[in-house]
């Protein structure tokens, strides 16, 4: 039993078919990367890992748990986390207040919260910033306090939807060192991303899709050579 | 933002001590109703202000509130009292089964939903006249002459509500109601149930509206549904207390509230008397008006936009000018 797999995953909006019978397995510890040309589907598996879209069919199998039809926010509790594309602080609250409230979510106890959420703004390193109002933040900032929101929750599986898009190149190598000390806190990760440098660095493993379908996977050097991830990618020659 | 408790001490004493100096029963009157309304606009703001469910609906708790307290004397035959005890549960009650429908719906379209159930509790309490003896109301006997029991009741579940949203806000279902306004997609994926949490807000805002309502039953000792389940005068005048004084403020709904009952006093008494009878009728204008300056000026209520407008009357006027179109 994997850590965590899909199984024939599908969802289908209507006539378009946006993930079509994918199927995939991460092992516990791995960061595993998922990769595709804009619009292949790779946000829409987040959304269906997450509950948020509902699966039209297939399985989601997390430590062996089915987590079909269970709501986003029991997925979070038994330990999924995630981050969105498009950052989404809080934007009336503090940068500490939206870690606390993250950190609620296997406690009751304000202190118990904040503590946790102090900790996680330090390994993030925003603890200057955690008085700041979250709609003021740069996007380098933000892109972290989605990362300091999901890690709160106390999640085992992280799932980081583009973290490094819009990001400057030393961000972005400050991103990559985060993204690792994540994975070496024992977290098992997933990371869709654009930037191949990123993801060529980081992944232990790489899975390619293209219109919601597997087209490679592998080790990174593997998949980088593949002709058909080349052609998604750049086309035919 | 850790301010001194004392001038807050300071503001409960006089209003502890406020009918002890000021024997007019007129304006111990005026004092009570906006001591309910601290009730009402704070409760409202919890639920809108703080969790973001926009309500137009808050007279149905108030509404029910009120005809839980009456109908404790006309079909149970005991004291109206005992409205203050059961109608705040049978409002959270009518919250729980209202949240439970409306809840799937979010933003304007909540709003209107509870605009739709606000009439419907109105047209039929006007109508079930067996049960409610619809337009000609209920009529019971005030317990006291005095006004003072009723100043300090009014005065004690003021203290109760608002201290009572203050802990919560400052517990974990706070963090949770807010983060729900500031993004409920969010909220789902930090693991918040929005609908739990969105119900447990309504269920403590009807809790606290409709003790308000059997309140006015047992203080006005006159209902009837056209009072107690009026869109303008219950539910629109929550929203108002709660946009003057600042929405999503602690303080603000309560600012609000006398603010709002003076200004309403004031016109339906046509400037005490000063002015001429038709001013009476301008009432919904001036409050129309009042809005539109708020909402232009002062967004954040008069509480939320505090620094803005002590800035206006320092001696930098330019400065606070210039820095106050952000």
């Amino acid at each position: 039993m994997s850590f965590f797999e899909t199984k024939h995953l599908t969802k289908s909006f209507g006539g378009l078919i946006a993930v079509n019978d994918l199927s995939f397995q991460v092992e516990k510890g791995e960061i595993y990367g998922l990769i595709g040309p804009n619009g292949s589907g790779k946000t829409t598996v987040f959304n269906l890992i997450t509950g948020f879209y509902p699966i039209t069919s297939g399985d989601v199998l997390f430590r062996g748990d089915r987590l079909n039809g269970i709501p986003t926010w029991k997925i979070c509790k038994m330990g999924v986390g995630r981050t969105f594309q498009v950052v989404k602080p809080l934007r009336r609250m503090t940068v500490l207040d939206n870690v606390v409230t993250s950190a609620f979510n296997h406690t009751g106890d304000h202190h118990v919260a904040e503590k946790k959420a102090i900790e996680v703004l330090e390994f993030c390193e925003l603890i200057k910033k955690r008085d700041f109002p979250a709609k003021g933040l740069t996007i380098g900032d933000r892109k972290r306090l989605e990362i300091a929101r999901a890690l709160a929750t106390g999640p085992e599986l992280l799932l980081l939807d583009e973290t490094m898009a819009g990001l400057t190149p030393q961000e972005q190598a400050e991103g990559v060192e985060l993204i690792r000390k994540i994975r070496d806190s024992g977290i098992t990760i997933i990371i869709v991303e654009h930037i191949m440098q990123v993801i060529m660095k980081i992944c232990d493993r790489i899975l390619c899709i293209n219109y919601g379908q597997e087209i490679a996977s592998g080790y990174p050097a593997e998949v980088a050579n593949n002709e058909a991830v080349i052609e998604a990618y750049l086309g035919k020659e | 933002m850790k301010s001194s408790l004392w001038p807050f001490l300071i503001v409960l004493a006089l209003i502890a001590l406020f009918p002890v100096a000021v024997t007019s029963e007129y304006y111990r009157h005026i004092f009570i109703i906006s001591l309910m309304w601290v009730v009402i606009g704070s409760s409202w703001n919890l639920l809108a202000g703080y969790t973001g469910q926009v309500s137009f609906g808050h007279a149905i708790f108030f509404g029910t509130g009120a005809y839980t307290a009456g109908l404790c004397m006309t079909k149970l035959g005991i004291s109206a009292w005992w409205g203050m005890l059961l109608g705040g549960p049978i409002s959270l009650l009518v919250g729980l089964v209202i949240g439970w429908i409306c809840f799937r719906l979010r933003g304007p379209y909540f709003a209107l939903a509870t605009i739709a159930i606000g009439e419907i509790f109105r047209l039929v309490t006007t109508d079930w006249r067996s049960l409610t003896e619809g337009m000609e109301g209920i009529l019971i006997i005030q317990t006291f002459r005095s006004k003072l029991p009723y100043y300090y009741l009014a005065f004690g579940l003021a203290i109760l509500c608002t201290f009572g949203i203050y802990r919560v806000m400052k517990s974990k279902w706070g963090y949770y109601f807010v983060a729900i306004r500031e993004d409920q997609d969010v909220a789902e994926h930090i693991g918040i149930s929005a609908f739990r949490y969105k119900s447990l807000s309504l269920m403590i805002s009807s809790f606290f509206t409709g003790t308000a309502g059997a309140f006015y039953m047992n203080y006005m000792a006159f209902i009837d549904p056209h009072v107690v389940f009026s869109l303008h005068d219950i539910s629109i005048m929550a929203i108002l207390v709660a946009i003057i004084g600042g929405v999503g403020t602690m303080w603000g709904p309560a600012v609000g509230a006398f603010i709002m009952v003076w200004l309403q006093e004031t016109f339906r008494s046509a400037f005490f008397g000063l002015m001429p009878r038709w001013v009476s009728e301008a009432h919904v204008l001036v409050f129309g008006l009042l809005v539109i300056f708020v909402i232009r000026y002062l967004a954040n209520g008069i509480i939320g936009d505090w620094p803005k407008i002590k800035r206006l009357w320092s001696k930098d006027r330019e400065l606070s000018y210039s820095s106050s179109g952000n």
